[in-house]
């Protein structure tokens, strides 16, 4: 099943039947509140009632949870569909906003005690027209982020990155703009339960929350030059430090994938699709090796391009 | 649109200061009253987060608390009938169809079904 994101623009996406998913569908509803309490919990909000942006709010199941715990919130979406569907909940605490976050959030400087957005953020990485620069979008969306935050607030940005470059390429993101903080993993083990927690903060000494299940934490560096580290997690909880921008490969500890797999990732399958290329050809030796067939030794000669034409 | 959430818009039309586009002036078409809980916390939290000024222009525009006209921002030691008055402009007052005007560029910003629509063209982000 393709993801979403690359499916249509979310206005398109998220149209009438979806947003009926959402309301009618008990599995969407249960999981998407789970996210949001988790969300919640690392925010670490006062005990008094607060003021929290909720991000790409769609159908209002999020502001159903802020809402209980007792306090004020704004949402916005860019998908009037998804609106209409919150709206039906006549939330006594909370509003509504049809607003692209990759234009900036349209709020007063140091307005919010917090933010959450569940399952949002992933959107600004897909460019939908021409003139939608993904890097642009980011960079907007972080820098207003940044301003109508309070000094002591936090944001907590739960979203499904397609592949560990692109958590990268967030995380730098906000770090250049400001922020302190790093991406917290929970379950990084489990394909379905995995996700992913943007966790920003503008104190220095910010560390994030914990992973939940023993899961490592994922840290981005901030500002400057960027140093290697072999494997991401245990060195730096809570700094944002230096990941893997170099070698463009983000290694996640105890997740080493192995040929099979990388294979048949989106990229492998990418390479394996170009007829007589080395991976290709690798691929086929491989299969004729399970056929049971003689094949030669693989070599650093494999595939190679012969130089004299037969 | 409650007016505690105008209180907080602003136009973000590229090139604005963070002084300009504040506040949205409004051009009510619906506007309803909505009965809501008191919640004297939340209110207190809100007190001190308000921009009285974008309150006394919201209400300017829609006609209401003629009394509040001459103060100069919240008082210091709020009656509780001001408090429940305040409570009822932040909470229950509801402009459900018009127009949010920015008080800079004079872009226009509709509001449909409660749900300000605040998405800028390409040029102007």
């Amino acid at each position: 099943m393709s993801r979403p994101e690359t499916t249509a623009p979310p206005e398109l996406f998220y149209n009438e039947s979806e947003a009926r998913k959402y309301d009618s569908s008990s599995r969407m509803i249960k999981i998407q509140e789970e996210i949001t309490t988790r969300a919640m919990e690392m925010l670490g909000l006062p005990n008094r009632p607060c003021y929290i942006l909720d991000i790409g709010c769609g159908s209002g199941l999020s502001g159903q949870v802020l809402e209980e715990a007792g306090h004020y919130w704004v949402g916005c979406d860019i998908s009037s569909s998804m609106l209409s569907v919150a709206a039906e909940q006549d939330s006594d605490t909370g509003d509504l906003c049809h607003a692209d976050m990759g234009q900036g959030l349209p709020f007063r400087p140091a307005t919010f005690d917090g933010i959450v957005s569940i399952s949002a953020i992933q959107w600004l990485c897909y460019s939908n027209a021409a003139d939608q620069d993904p890097k642009l979008r980011l960079n907007r969306f972080f820098s207003s982020l940044y301003t109508v935050m309070k000094r002591d607030a936090k944001a907590v940005l739960q979203f499904y990155p397609e592949t560990p470059e692109q958590a990268v390429l967030i995380a730098q993101c906000a770090s250049r703009v400001g922020f302190s903080g790093g991406i917290v993993v929970d379950y990084p083990n489990s394909s379905k339960a995995k996700k992913h927690y943007l966790c920003l903060s503008f104190e220095r000494s910010y560390h994030v929350p914990r992973a939940l299940t023993g899961a490592e934490t994922m840290s981005v560096a901030s500002g400057g030059a960027m140093s290697m580290a072999g494997s991401a997690a245990a060195s730096a909880v809570g700094t944002f430090d230096a990941l893997a921008a170099a070698s463009g490969n983000v290694s996640v500890l105890g997740r080493e994938r192995d040929e099979k797999t990388r294979r048949m990732t989106k990229n492998g399958r990418k390479a394996l699709r170009k007829k007589h290329s080395v991976e290709w050809v690798r691929h086929k030796k491989e299969q004729m090796r399970g056929r049971g067939k003689a094949v030669k030794n693989d070599s650093k000669y494999t595939g190679r391009k012969r130089p004299t034409p037969f | 649109m409650r007016l505690v959430t105008h209180n907080l818009l602003r136009c973000n039309i590229r090139g604005l200061t963070e002084e300009q586009g504040y506040p949205l002036r409004i051009q009510a078409d619906k506007v309803e009253t909505i009965p809501a809980p008191f919640n004297g916390d939340l209110l207190q939290g809100m007190v001190r987060k308000m921009s009285w000024q974008g309150l006394q222009s919201a209400l300017r525009d829609l006609g209401v608390m003629e009394e509040w006209r001459a103060m100069e921002g919240f008082p210091e030691t709020p009656s509780d009938e001001f408090l429940q008055q305040l409570h009822h402009v932040l909470f229950e007052v509801h402009v459900q169809d018009g127009t949010l005007v920015c008080p800079t560029t004079g872009r226009s910003f509709p509001v449909k079904d409660g749900i300000p629509n605040m998405l800028l063209h390409e040029d102007e982000v």
